[in-house]
């Protein structure tokens, strides 16, 4: 029995994947460079630091993740369901949207135009076309689970669409604002309110946009690549309520010794310390897939992709919680410590989850089982691991002075240390975070070239009895 | 009623909801369901469908 999967939309995103994960991350080094020669600006309005850090946020976070999530989403969601995509045209639809929302945010964001909320710093006419792209990709996505051919929804399934829902309810209560022009608006909130509601989308575009998600990518690719089922189906169930459920109250401990009522703080704190346990379900889980296989390991680059993913994604849901609790907070807040927390997830879970399923993805997109150069894949591998570890490494030791040295006082009550002076013995920690970032995107770049040398293989070439199976058939 | 009996009503429900998920889960009539469940990334290799160019 063979099904005529729509392969054409899921190569669309998986090539935009890669092409916006070197932008976004090239924009991350740049500014990461700025702040350690500040010069770099240029003196030009639209290369300043606090222009081009929301456009490497949304560049990594909604060009990168997002791309990379819609398009695997369709890739799984057909295969485990049986049938091909519910509604091909709406697809298209939401890509070539996306696409557009995404270059619409290049542009406004170095120009200023920003409703300063972080992650939500695009303005109404683009919020209103993602609103238009996701309920469009809610559509095809549910329509196709509607249509399967299995009985069961199988559980990657249930992980993306907590996701698309969850994202949708996010994304249109927290940008309810009131236009004054094309590009001004003012939220319907005010004050701890206008807060509350920022921090309760934000955390959540952590837990939903970049956890969630991509678990869902992890309970598909994972157990693709190692051969076996997942560990535990039920495990999967438990913790899949337990995470949705608690991680909806997190928010608040964004907002520790701020004008926020203090029992709102308590609730945050005590909820991300829940946390910890359906976030390691979900890391145990895919860990434990590999027993009785480990050895694979040593040969397949892919996995250790994503075995490493899932390791980031132990550490940062450990160090989560405990930065949440509020003597802890107190002296990691507004620190560069926070700075390395965002990036053991982004770079170590998000981005490894992501490399490694693209890696099983693309080749197969072209009617292969194997990239061009699984050396390459191999580099890549260690050349971006050595980076992240640099990167966090860097910015704990920063955080941590930075956090000591601001609470410092003398005797008479004054403060020990002016602002610029935590400034300036951070100076080196810069320079090795930008070292690590420079790593990572070389990682980055050396899988661009591989994937355009994949792309550009002919299947027909190949000697393998499945291409040429494959190449009769097509 | 009381807000405060409502919220206290209101957590009793939901651990006694967590607490039946778990015995739902691992109830060994599930067993055959959760298995096929968890087969179901490999049945495009079952079948012989694949993947489209």
């Amino acid at each position: 029995m063979e099904t005529a999967y729509n392969d054409k939309i899921v190569r669309q995103f998986t090539i935009m994947t890669v092409f916006w994960g070197v932008v976004g991350m090239a924009v991350g080094v740049f500014i990461a460079a700025q702040l350690l020669i500040p010069a770099l600006n240029f003196d030009i309005s639209w290369l300043t630091y606090s222009r081009l850090r929301p456009l490497h946020t949304n560049g990594v976070i909604f060009a990168f993740g997002g791309t990379a999530l819609i398009g695997t989403s369709y890739y799984v969601v057909q295969r485990t369901c049986g049938v091909p995509l519910f509604a091909p045209r709406l697809a298209s639809f939401t890509f070539w949207g996306w696409m557009l929302a995404l270059v619409l945010a290049v542009i406004t964001l170095p120009l200023g135009i920003t409703q300063s909320k972080e992650y939500a710093e695009l303005e109404w006419p683009i919020d209103l076309l993602i609103a238009a792209v996701w309920i469009a990709y809610g559509i095809v996505f549910f329509g196709t689970i509607v249509k399967r051919k299995e009985k069961h929804i199988y559980v990657a399934n249930w992980f993306y669409g907590a996701f698309i829902i969850t994202i949708a309810v996010l994304h249109i209560f927290n940008n309810l604002v009131v236009p004054v022009s094309l590009w001004k608006s003012y939220p319907i909130y005010a004050g701890a309110v206008d807060a509350m509601v920022q921090w309760w989308y934000g955390h959540n575009a952590v837990g939903f946009f970049l956890t969630t998600s991509f678990l869902g990518m992890m309970y598909y690719f994972v157990p693709k690549q190692a051969q076996r089922p997942i560990y535990s189906y039920r495990l999967s169930i438990v913790h899949f309520w337990a995470l949705i459920s608690v991680y909806m109250w997190a928010g608040p401990h964004h907002l520790h010794y701020t004008a926020l009522p203090d029992w709102a703080q308590s609730l945050g704190m005590v909820f991300s310390l829940i946390l910890l346990a359906p976030s390691w379900g979900g890391m145990i889980n895919g860990m434990m897939t590999m027993s009785g296989a480990w050895h694979k390991l040593r040969t397949d680059p892919i996995l250790k992709f994503l075995i490493v993913a899932l390791s980031f994604y132990g550490m940062a849901t450990f160090e989560g919680p405990m930065m949440s609790i509020k003597t802890v907070n107190a002296l990691s807040h507004y620190t560069d410590w926070t700075i390395g927390h965002v990036h053991a997830g982004a770079l170590g879970w998000v981005g490894f989850i992501t490399i490694g399923s693209l890696y099983y993805l693309i080749p197969r997109l072209y009617g292969r089982t194997e990239m061009y150069s699984t050396r390459a894949v191999e580099l890549h591998f260690w050349i971006s691991t050595i980076g992240v570890v640099l990167y966090i490494a860097a910015m704990w030791i920063a955080g941590v002075m930075q956090g000591l040295m601001w609470r410092e006082v003398n005797p008479d009550g004054t403060l020990t240390y002016a602002f610029i002076e935590s400034i300036k013995a951070t100076y080196p920690y810069y320079a090795v975070r930008l070292l690590g970032g420079l790593l990572y995107l070389s990682g980055m770049v050396i899988m661009a070239w591989n994937t355009w040398k994949t792309a550009r293989m002919a299947p027909a070439q190949a000697t393998r009895q499945e291409d040429l199976a494959l190449a009769q058939t097509a | 009623m009381d807000i405060n009996t409502f919220r206290g009503v209101l957590t009793a429900i939901l651990l006694v909801a967590f607490i039946g998920l778990w015995i739902w889960a691992w109830s060994s009539k599930r067993r055959k369901d959760f298995d096929e469940a968890a087969r179901l990334p490999f049945r495009d290799e079952e079948t012989g469908s694949r993947d489209s160019r």
